[in-house]
C-alpha cells in the first residue's frame, strides 16, 4: 500500500525586542548566566508583568506578512506546569484567542508554488535554560532567557513531505528576516520547532493518528526527524500494528525518536486568563499602520525579479533568500538606474559578493563595500574601462578598506588597453616566446588559444582588453 | 496616657508641634506591643532596631525640611507585603526564610512619607483564612477576648492596631481580609477599589481580588493612611490612571440627603440577630440625621460564595505554583528526583487550608472540569457586578453587616471548612465586583465588637469614608483594648 505523509509545523521564533516581554531587562543572548535578570522575569513572589507593547506589534506584523485575520482584542492566559526552568511554574501565553489566525503561505518547491495554511499565530514567554556540566554536580538553570518574547506559529497539517517542510520553515525563516523581527540564528535557538507527523493511505482524506516529535533543533534535523517518523509509522502499519497518538522526542546525532509522553500521561495545563494583565485591545487604525510597514516580501520579490528585471527563477530566489544579499541588490538596480544590465549586478552579487560572504561569515554590510561602489565597478567594466579581472581586483582592495576606486586604478595600474597597436606588441612579444603553442594550434590543438589569450593577459598585468586580445591572437594563428 | 494609645492624626500635630518625638513614640509603641504580644501575637518579626534608628532619623529631619503628616508614626505591615530586607513570610513554613529583594510599591510609599515600620504581621497563611489561625507561626487571639479569633486573613493587622501595638497597618483583603477582622477586633478597615491601590510585593493569594488597605482606630486615619499608598503604579497593569483627593482633608460627617441601600440579602438567614440588630440601629442613627434608607435586593448573593471560592481557589493555585523549593524559601531535605522535591518540599512546606484550596483551585481549572466551575463562577461574578450597578441606581452607599456574627473562639470552626468559609458571606461579592468597602465598629454584643460595612461604587471612597465618619462622630473615636 503507498501512503502519504502529513505534516504539520509548530515554530517558535524569538522576537529581537530590545527588552522582555514583561519587564524591562535586556533581550540579548549569549551573556554571562543570570545577569539578565530582574524580580519579575526570575518570577519573585509579589512581582508582576506588564506587557511590552513592541511584542504585540511585532507579532501584528508577522500576521500581516502571512495573511492572518488579527484579533485587535485578545487576552493573554496561563499555562501552568513544574519546571525548574519556569520561575513562576506558569508560562504566560494564549489559549483561545491568539493574536492572530487563518493565514497562509505559499511556497516554492522544485518550481511550483504551494500554498500552506497558517492555523494561528501567538505570542508567549520563553522559559530559562537548564545547564548540566561535568564542571558541577546536579544542573544548575540560567534565567537569562526568561521572559525573552516569542511568537508561536502554528501551520495547518498541509505539508505532505520533508521537502515542503524543509520549504515551508525557509519560507517562514525569510519572511522573520524581511519584516525584521527576530534574529532567526537556529544555533542560538531563537528560532526552534516541534514537528506533527501522521501517515495515511495515499487517496483516503481521513487523518491518521497524530505523532509530535519535541527538540527538533535544526531545519535538517527537521527534515530527518520527518522521514525517520513517516518510515516508522509505515512500518508499523505495514506490519499490522497501531499508531498511538504521542510525543516522541528526536535525537538528531542517533537519528532516532523515543517516546515522551503518551497521550493517557498527556500534561494537562488548565489554562485560565491571567488576571495580572488586561485585554490586549490594538486600535484598527494601529492595526492599518503596521501593515504599511511591511516590506515586499520574498515571494513577491522573486516575481519581480523574474519578471520585470529578466533574471532566472533560480537567481531570483538566491538573491530573495538572504537578505543582505537582496538589499545590496535592490539598491544597485537602484543606483544604476538601467545603466547596467540587472543580470550583470545579479551574477556579481551571486558571484564574488557571495563567496566573499560564505568564505569570511561576514555580513556585506559590515565591510566597506556599498551599493554605490559596487555599481562603480560594474559599470567600469560594461563600459571597458578595466578587465573584469581588475573588477575583483579593486573589489579585493574596498573590502581592504581601500574605498578610493580612482587611485587604486591608478596605483595599480588597472586601466584596460584597448588600443590595437598596444595590444599587438604584447600578442607578439608572447607569441614569440610560444611558438610551441603557435604549432600545437596550427596542428588542430585548438585549445592552445586560450593558453596564448591568457599568457597574454598575464603580460599585460591583467590591463589588456581580452576581447581585443583574444582577437589579435586568432588573426596571428589563421595567418 | 500613653504614648501608643493616640491616635495617628493626633501625634500628626503633636510630632509637628514638637510635643513628642518619632523616638519616644515608637518606643512607646515597641514598648506596648513587647508587653502584650505574648497574649495577643500579632507580629510575626519586630523591627525594634531599625524602627527606633528610623524614628530618630524623622526626628533628625524635623524642622529641616517638609514632612509626610504621618512622618514618625509606627505603622505595622502585613506579612505577604514584600519588605526590602526585611523577612516576608507570608505566615508560611514554605517562607520560613525568604527576605524580599524590593519593596512593594506600597512600602516605597510608606518609606517615602518617612512612617516608621515596627514590623510585620500575623496572618493567615497565603492570607487564605478567616481565624488568623492558618499561620504556621503563632495564633492571634482578639485583643477584646483572648479566647477569640482575631478574625482573618489579616488578624495581625488588627488585633495590634486594636491592641496599640501598631497606631495604623496595612492589610491585604480578597474576600474580606481586612474588614472581617477590623469587625472582630473593633477598629476601621477599608478595601479600597481593585485597581486604586498597586498589588506590586503583595504575594498574590488570588489576583484578581487582591487589593491592599489600611488598619485604624479611627476613620480619619484609615483615610490618612489610604490617601498615602493610593494612586498609579506602573508596574501593576491592573492599577488605573488617576487623581485621588486628599481624603483626610475632606472628611465630613455629612449624610444629609444620602441614599442608604439596604439588601435584604445580607440580614437573612445565618446572621445574628444581634449583629442584625446593632448595625440597622446605626443605620437608623444615620436617618435620624438626614440620611434616606432604601430597600434593595442583590439575588446573586446566594451564589457569591460558591463563586468566590472558586476563582480564588483557581487564581491560588497558580499563583502559589512558584513555590517548588527551586529557587528560595523552604526545600524539604531527602529525595530521589525532581518530582520527589516538588512533592514533598510542597507537602511540608505549605499547610492544610494552603493545600486544601490549591487542590480545589486545580480541580476546578483542569480539563473537562473548567466550564462547569470556573467560567461558571465567571458568570455569576458577571451577574453580582451587575446587581450592584442597579442596585447604585437607587442608592449611593449599601449598608450591611461585615460579618454574620461576632468573633467566634479559637478552635470553633477549624474542623469545619464551610462553616469557616461562611464567616465571609458579607465580604466577598466586594471583591468579586471589584468596589471599595469600609468596616466600621458600630457597638458591641456581649462585648464583642460589630462592625457595619458600607459598599459603595468604584473610587467611592471618600463617601464611604464620610458616612463612617458619621458613625464614628456618635460613637468617639476607639481607644486600644484595655489587656
Amino acid at each position: 500500500m503507498e501512503f502519504e505523509t502529513i505534516v504539520g509545523l509548530e515554530v517558535h521564533a524569538e522576537l529581537n525586542t530590545k527588552t522582555k516581554i514583561y519587564c524591562n531587562c535586556k533581550n540579548a543572548f549569549g551573556l554571562e548566566v543570570n545577569t539578565q535578570i530582574c524580580p519579575i522575569c526570575t518570577g519573585m513572589p509579589g512581582t508582576l508583568p506588564t506587557l511590552n507593547e513592541k511584542v504585540v506589534e511585532y507579532a501584528v506584523k508577522m500576521g500581516h506578512a502571512t495573511n492572518c485575520t488579527i484579533n485587535n482584542v485578545c487576552k493573554q492566559d496561563r499555562k501552568n506546569y513544574f519546571y525548574p526552568d519556569l520561575p513562576k511554574a506558569y508560562q504566560i501565553s494564549q489559549a483561545d484567542i491568539p493574536l492572530c489566525e487563518h493565514g497562509y503561505v505559499d511556497i516554492m518547491l522544485d518550481g511550483n508554488e504551494k500554498r500552506i495554511g497558517i492555523t494561528r499565530i501567538h505570542i508567549e514567554e520563553d522559559a530559562g535554560k537548564m545547564l548540566h556540566n561535568d564542571a558541577f554536580q546536579g544542573t544548575l538553570v540560567d534565567f537569562n532567557r526568561c521572559g525573552v518574547p516569542l511568537i508561536e506559529i502554528v501551520s495547518e497539517p498541509d505539508m505532505r513531505s520533508s521537502a515542503e517542510a524543509k520549504a515551508y520553515l525557509d519560507t517562514l525563516k525569510s519572511i522573520l528576516q524581511y519584516i525584521d523581527i527576530s534574529d532567526c540564528k537556529m544555533e542560538q535557538g531563537s528560532i526552534r520547532c516541534d514537528v506533527n507527523v501522521s501517515v495515511r493511505p495515499k487517496g483516503s482524506t481521513e487523518f491518521g493518528k497524530r505523532v509530535e516529535m519535541k527538540n527538533v533543533n535544526s531545519f535538517s534535523g527537521a527534515m530527518r526527524a520527518i522521514d525517520y517518523e513517516a518510515n516508522r509509522q509505515i512500518e508499523a502499519l505495514s506490519r499490522g500494528e497501531e499508531i498511538y497518538q504521542e510525543t516522541r522526542r528526536w535525537d538528531d546525532q542517533k537519528g532516532v525518536n523515543v517516546v515522551l509522553r503518551t497521550k493517557e500521561d498527556a500534561q494537562d495545563y488548565r489554562y485560565f486568563p491571567e488576571p495580572d494583565l488586561s485585554t490586549i485591545y490594538i486600535p484598527v487604525e494601529k492595526v492599518e499602520e503596521l501593515k504599511k510597514e511591511i516590506p515586499e516580501l520574498p515571494n513577491a520579490k522573486i516575481k519581480r525579479y523574474v519578471k520585470e528585471l529578466g533574471l532566472s527563477q533560480t537567481d531570483a530566489e538566491l538573491i530573495a533568500e538572504n537578505l543582505p544579499r537582496v538589499k545590496l541588490f535592490d539598491e544597485c538596480i537602484e543606483i544604476s538606474k538601467n545603466r547596467v544590465s540587472p543580470k550583470v549586478i545579479s551574477n556579481w552579487v551571486l558571484g564574488d559578493v557571495s563567496k566573499y560572504m560564505n568564505e569570511t561569515g561576514r555580513d556585506i554590510a559590515e565591510t566597506p563595500l556599498n551599493a554605490s561602489l559596487l555599481c562603480r565597478i560594474v559599470e567600469l567594466i560594461e563600459k571597458n574601462e578595466i578587465s573584469n579581472t581588475s573588477g575583483k581586483v579593486i573589489f579585493e582592495e574596498i573590502i581592504a578598506g581601500n574605498t578610493d576606486i580612482d587611485k587604486i586604478i591608478e596605483e595599480k595600474g588597472l586601466k584596460q588597453i584597448s588600443d590595437d597597436s598596444a595590444i599587438e606588441k604584447i600578442v607578439n612579444d608572447v607569441l614569440a616566446v610560444n611558438q610551441k603553442s603557435v604549432e600545437d594550434y596550427r596542428g588542430g590543438k585548438t585549445n592552445a588559444l586560450g593558453f596564448l589569450v591568457g599568457q597574454c593577459m598575464k603580460a599585460s598585468k591583467g590591463q589588456a582588453n581580452p576581447a581585443k586580445c583574444k582577437e589579435l591572437v586568432l588573426k596571428y594563428l589563421e595567418q | 496616657m500613653e504614648l501608643y494609645e493616640y491616635s495617628a492624626h493626633e501625634l500628626s500635630e503633636m510630632l509637628a508641634d514638637s510635643k513628642v518625638s518619632s523616638e519616644e513614640l515608637t518606643k512607646s509603641v515597641l514598648c506596648r506591643a513587647k508587653a502584650t504580644d505574648d497574649k495577643i501575637g500579632a507580629y510575626i518579626t519586630i523591627c525594634e532596631e531599625n524602627a527606633i534608628e528610623k524614628a530618630r532619623e524623622v526626628d533628625k529631619k524635623r524642622g529641616k525640611e517638609p514632612l509626610h503628616p504621618l512622618a514618625g508614626i509606627p505603622i505595622g505591615i502585613k506579612d505577604n507585603i514584600s519588605t526590602k530586607g526585611i523577612l516576608t513570610t507570608c505566615a508560611s513554613k514554605m517562607l520560613y526564610n525568604y527576605v524580599p529583594p524590593f519593596d512593594a510599591f506600597v512600602m516605597k510609599k510608606i518609606n517615602s512619607a518617612d512612617m516608621v515600620i515596627t514590623g510585620k504581621l500575623n496572618m493567615d497563611e497565603f492570607a487564605m483564612g478567616s481565624s488568623t489561625e492558618n499561620s504556621y507561626f503563632k495564633k492571634t487571639h482578639n485583643p477584646h477576648n483572648l479566647e477569640c479569633v482575631p478574625g482573618g486573613s489579616s488578624g495581625g493587622s488588627a488585633a495590634a492596631v486594636s491592641a496599640g501595638s501598631a497606631v495604623v497597618s496595612l492589610g491585604s483583603d480578597t474576600g474580606g481580609s481586612i474588614r472581617m477582622p477590623a469587625a472582630y477586633c473593633g477598629v476601621v478597615g477599608l478595601k479600597p477599589t481593585y485597581g486604586s491601590v498597586s498589588r506590586y510585593g503583595l504575594v498574590a493569594f488570588a489576583s484578581s481580588l487582591d487589593q491592599i488597605g489600611p488598619l485604624a482606630r479611627n476613620v480619619r486615619d484609615a483615610a490618612m493612611l489610604y490617601s498615602l499608598i493610593c494612586g498609579y503604579d506602573s508596574m501593576d497593569a491592573t492599577s488605573q490612571q488617576r487623581e485621588y483627593p486628599n481624603f483626610a482633608e475632606l472628611l465630613n460627617g455629612e449624610v444629609k440627603g444620602l441614599k442608604i441601600g439596604i439588601p435584604e440579602e445580607y440580614y437573612g438567614e445565618g446572621v445574628d440577630n444581634s449583629v442584625k440588630e446593632t448595625v440597622l440601629n446605626a443605620v437608623k442613627e444615620l436617618e435620624k440625621q438626614g440620611a434616606e434608607i432604601v430597600n434593595i435586593s442583590l439575588p446573586s448573593t446566594k451564589y457569591a460564595l460558591n463563586a468566590y471560592y472558586i476563582i480564588s481557589s483557581a487564581e491560588a493555585s497558580s499563583n502559589l505554583a512558584r513555590f517548588d523549593g527551586v529557587k528560595y524559601g523552604y526545600r524539604t531535605e531527602e529525595f530521589t528526583d525532581l518530582t520527589d522535591m516538588y512533592e514533598k518540599t510542597r507537602s511540608e512546606g505549605f499547610g492544610d487550608e494552603v493545600k486544601r484550596r490549591i487542590m480545589l483551585g486545580t480541580f476546578v481549572l483542569s480539563s473537562g472540569f473548567f466550564d462547569a466551575y470556573y467560567k461558571k463562577a465567571k458568570l455569576v461574578a458577571f451577574d453580582i457586578c451587575k446587581e450592584f450597578n442597579e442596585a447604585f441606581q437607587k442608592c449611593d452607599v449599601i449598608a450591611t453587616p461585615a460579618t454574620p456574627a461576632t468573633a467566634f473562639k479559637l478552635g470553633e470552626n477549624i474542623g469545619d471548612p464551610t462553616k469557616m468559609y461562611a464567616a465571609d458571606i458579607c465580604t466577598v461579592t466586594v471583591n468579586i465586583a471589584g468596589l471599595p468597602a469600609v468596616s466600621m465598629p458600630c457597638g458591641k454584643v456581649n462585648g464583642m465588637p460589630v462592625g457595619l460595612q458600607f459598599i459603595g461604587q468604584k473610587f467611592s471612597e471618600q463617601t464611604l469614608l464620610n458616612t463612617a465618619y458619621a458613625i464614628e462622630q456618635l460613637n468617639g473615636e476607639i481607644k486600644p483594648a484595655e489587656l
